[in-house]
């Protein structure tokens, strides 16, 4: 009986020990889900990238017949305006992507920066900022953003900040909860004693320790911005000389495509918005079941339900 | 005293989060540079009698102080102003829309409610098992779908075999009873599939992870100890812990239920609020839109305490 138990959490903690790039890695590679997310996501991002020199054809140019069929040359047809479809899903999902991480980006920055602050500081700090964010929680958003996109009047700027500034509450509030763990830690007191200002804490030992979880939520709101912006663009609140995927889906269906049995003009672009929303969820479902233990069963855990009380419950989590 | 406490708590939080709301209503709208969306009196074509008529019920030369509190009081009294397109009260035309809106969501909610359980149900039970696989791609497949998208898919599926706009047929010349509920019925179906899905895929996703949370208690295997058959401890143990999530489900679930009937009333021509929001912000009908918006939210946050309420009751350990 004189076995030396582990401290538990040790045998872990060693095994954690690679930095956090592996880590990435490491969980991309363990999941097969994840992986094939992360390829999806690769492959559209890598075709809309290069679509100034991969598309066939130029954007603006007509290149058949109104509404032409699938055929050798044209492989997804030609729209409402003769221009070929594939050269406008790659043109599309570029900016597409560029609203959505674009949003995403300005959603991080108020959502970590409420998140930090809240639970870096806690007290009162904290029961403002939550406030804060749970009446924005509560709020919905996609009416928020028709109304203010309709009186900013459309252009891709409007929308990314829109977009942004309504989204970034969940971000927030996971955040916070993880800074609230790592202000406590050890290490930190130490640092704390040893004089180190609340920026550097900050900086050097709570940042580096919440990233991971931070770029969870990043792949995770990306398909949220670009579910919004589809949805946007529909409304014909879109930005008219920008051709995202959602300006492609309503192009499609205000042109009479589905009438007209050109199904190719609005079959793909909405497959596409799809596959990247499936990829992102893939890949930041992955990221968030590695990241968090307690949702180790699975993803989004009864647990974290049944702790967490029904949406906006102030002070809890 | 706990319980009293905790619907007090809940219900103070409901009623700022509306005031909240409607502040931001006004601040949104009557605060916004130019005149065309903040004078509430500039319907078109109307005559002197009723913009003059508006601009002393809102006091629209007053200062904007004077205006948030006659705004509130206007509102109190259902005053939301006339809507631009057809110069009627804002607040009629919203709740016939809310009206034809009601049943298209719940139908939809509520099939995405008993397809996501029994889904997430057999999911969890089959574990690791081809089942699992395929019922979770399959969830994940359609919860990634935009809705609008989702809609136009069913409408060249189903184009010929149902009706695919309106709410009810038109050239149906003074039905009887049962002609018309079955015209409204035949109506109905796509766009409620169109919500179900969507809202679907995400409650599988929940169900499943529950189910397996409580699949893995002590009580689970005591059960299974005792030699009960499985689907008995499905349905009489680990269903009933497992279903106290879906309250909060649909409450999480309540502005992507919003923001699909907005989507999906516009690609089916349903006169429903949704479609009321689509066409005043096509036509620029900002009163309209001002009381679209505030109806909405006014809606999720009633709708959230009555879940809030509900998981109470429910399970009355979270005031701990």
């Amino acid at each position: 009986m004189s076995v030396v138990v582990n401290e538990p959490g040790v045998a872990e903690a060693a095994e954690v020990a690679p930095g956090r790039g592996t880590f990435l890695l490491r969980t991309l590679r363990r999941r097969p889900s994840a992986s094939l997310g992360a390829t999806i996501l690769g492959l559209v991002a890598l075709a809309a990238l290069l679509a100034p020199w991969l598309a066939p054809y130029g954007l603006h140019t007509q290149a058949g017949p109104v509404f032409g069929r699938p055929s050798w040359t044209h492989p997804l047809g030609l729209d409402d305006g003769g221009i070929d479809m594939v050269t406008l899903l790659m043109w599309g999902a570029r900016i597409s992507l560029v609203v959505g991480f674009a949003a995403t980006l300005v959603s991080m920055a108020i959502g970590g920066t409420v998140g930090v602050l809240a639970g870096y500081f806690g007290g009162k700090t904290d029961t403002i900022l939550m406030r804060i964010t749970d009446y924005f929680l509560v709020i919905p958003d996609v009416p928020l953003m028709i109304v203010v996109a309709a009186i900013w009047g459309p252009s891709l700027f409007h929308i990314v900040i829109v977009i942004g500034i309504l989204l970034w509450t969940g971000t927030a509030r996971v955040l916070r909860a993880q800074v609230k763990s790592v202000r406590e830690r050890v290490y930190v007191k130490r640092a704390r004693a040893l004089g180190a200002g609340h920026v550097r804490i900050v900086v050097r030992h709570v940042l580096p320790q919440v990233a991971p979880l931070l770029i969870a939520n990043t792949v995770l709101t990306v398909a949220v911005a670009i579910f919004d912006e589809t949805a946007l663009s529909f409304l014909g609140l879109g930005d008219p000389s920008r051709t995202s995927l959602g300006k492609v889906i309503e192009n499609a269906f205000q042109r009479a495509a589905i009438s007209s049995g050109a199904w190719w003009a609005i079959v793909p672009p909405g497959a596409l918005v799809a596959l990247i929303i499936l990829g992102c969820s893939l890949v930041g479902g992955a990221l968030e079941d590695a990241l968090n233990p307690r949702l180790a069963v699975a993803h989004l855990s009864a647990r974290t339900f049944r702790l967490r009380p029904p949406v906006g419950r102030p002070g809890a989590s | 005293m706990r319980g009293a406490d905790y619907v007090i708590k809940r219900t103070g939080f409901a009623v700022v989060t509306v005031l909240v709301a409607v502040t931001l209503n006004f601040a949104l709208f009557r605060l916004a540079p130019g005149s065309a969306v903040s004078d509430l009196s500039r319907v078109p074509h109307a005559t002197p009698e009723l913009r003059h008529a508006l601009k002393q019920q809102f006091g629209l030369d007053k200062p904007k102080l004077t205006q948030y509190v006659i705004y509130l009081r206007e509102l109190a009294h259902g005053n939301l102003g006339v809507s631009f397109a057809n110069e009627q009260p804002v607040w009629s035309n919203l709740r016939t829309a809310l009206m034809n809106t009601l049943p298209m969501v719940l139908l939809g909610t509520l099939f995405a409610i008993v397809v996501g359980t029994l889904t997430g149900v057999i999911a969890a039970w089959r574990r690791g098992t081809p089942t699992e696989a395929a019922t979770v791609t399959t969830a994940l497949g359609f919860y990634s779908m935009p809705t609008h998208w989702l809609g136009l898919m069913l409408v060249i599926i189903f184009a010929g075999t149902l009706p695919t706009g309106g709410m009810t047929n038109e050239f149906l010349i003074d039905p009887s009873f049962w002609t018309h509920l079955k015209d409204l019925a035949s109506h109905i179906v796509l766009p409620s599939l169109t919500l179900g899905l969507v809202l679907y895929g995400e409650y599988t996703l929940i169900v499943r992870s529950a189910m397996l949370e409580t699949l893995g208690e002590d009580y689970i295997l005591t059960a299974r100890a005792k030699g009960l058959k499985p689907w008995t401890i499905v349905r009489r143990h680990a269903l009933r812990n497992a279903m106290l999530p879906v309250a909060t489900l649909v409450a999480l679930s309540l502005g992507y239920i919003v923001a699909g009937a907005i989507l999906i009333e516009t690609v089916f021509s349903w006169p429903g609020i949704g479609r009321a929001v689509y066409e005043a912000v096509l036509q620029r009908d900002y009163p309209m839109l001002q009381g679209a918006f505030l109806l909405l939210t006014i809606s999720v946050v009633f709708f959230n305490l009555v879940a809030d309420l509900l998981y109470f009751k429910l399970d009355p350990r979270i005031t701990e």
